[in-house]
């Protein structure tokens, strides 16, 4: 799906990115401990969180995360926005909760980036 | 006390460095929190180096950089890339750790509510940066700071995805 796919699917507001919706995505990842997003999520994912913090993007950053879903109508700080922009990190909101976000891509054909946490991580 | 996984060090002194640089990162404050991260992936990812390799370098930077942030005074990350590896340093001046051996362990957290906020203090960090290094080494002065060696090597093989 592209993000602007997602977007119309998810009801959601464009913050940072109104360039970059033709971005294909395939797959996602949803956490609000950004531990466990560094430790699973894969490069190119989309992210749904209720974090709005500016490590939120940083995290993203350092994974090369397609673009992030802020779930349950979370908006951030001109902070994290600015950070977004500067990164070129797409960040997009929704009034959904995380579980109906996910729900809503899964159905159209968007997968985890990984089933188990016992899958064979990558690179250890 | 020190805590370790992989190979010895030593063999990497004797490589010639095709980079070197210290960053110093600031303690006790989120407010750039992230940033030499950032700037040590853009680095990186401009020497030709596999896309899996700079993002493993980044993730255990970052998360050697939020400890930094969350728990020492002041510190600074070395960086240094050699034909072969990638080996990143974190060095801080801070209250040290007093049992390396539980702060390895998953889940064991001496978190504040604020890192909580942040989405860290899981008791993930270093096993995160264990886990995504191929060669980890910690050692800690209670009172004085901790220092954290990691290095991940070059696989020219391997083309990244």
């Amino acid at each position: 799906m592209t993000l602007r796919e997602i977007k119309e699917l998810l009801d959601a507001e464009v913050l940072v990115g109104h360039d970059q919706l033709d971005k294909e995505i395939k797959t996602a990842f949803g956490a609000d401990l950004m531990s466990d997003v560094l430790a699973f999520a894969k490069a190119g994912s989309l992210l749904l969180t209720g974090l709005t913090n500016p490590q939120v993007i940083r995290t993203s950053d350092v994974l090369d995360i397609a673009a992030i879903i802020m779930v349950r109508g979370k908006r951030p700080s001109p902070e994290t926005l600015r950070l977004a922009e500067e990164l070129l990190i797409p960040v997009l909101t929704t009034k959904y909760i995380l579980f109906e976000t996910a729900g809503k891509l899964y159905a159209k054909g968007i997968v985890g980036c990984m089933e188990r946490v016992d899958d064979e991580r990558a690179f250890t | 006390m020190a805590a370790w996984k992989g190979l010895t060090t030593n063999v990497l002194s004797h490589e010639p460095a095709l980079y070197e640089n210290s960053f110093p990162v600031e303690g006790g404050t989120y407010e750039n929190a992230g940033h030499v991260s950032s700037q040590i992936k853009a680095l990186l990812k401009g020497m030709k180096i596999s896309k899996e390799v700079v993002r493993r370098a980044a993730l255990v930077t970052y998360e050697s950089e939020i400890n930094i942030c969350s728990y020492a005074r002041s510190g600074k990350i070395v960086l240094r890339v050699t034909p072969e590896h990638v080996t990143i340093e974190a060095i801080d001046e801070g209250q040290g750790i007093v049992d390396i051996e539980l702060a390895m362990q998953e889940g064991y957290s001496t978190a504040t509510d604020r890192i909580r906020e942040m989405g860290f203090g899981a008791g993930m960090g270093l096993c995160n940066i264990k886990n995504f290094s191929d060669f980890f080494r910690i050692t800690s002065e209670i009172g004085k700071g901790t220092h954290l060696k990691m290095v991940i090597r070059i696989d020219k093989d391997f083309d990244g995805i």
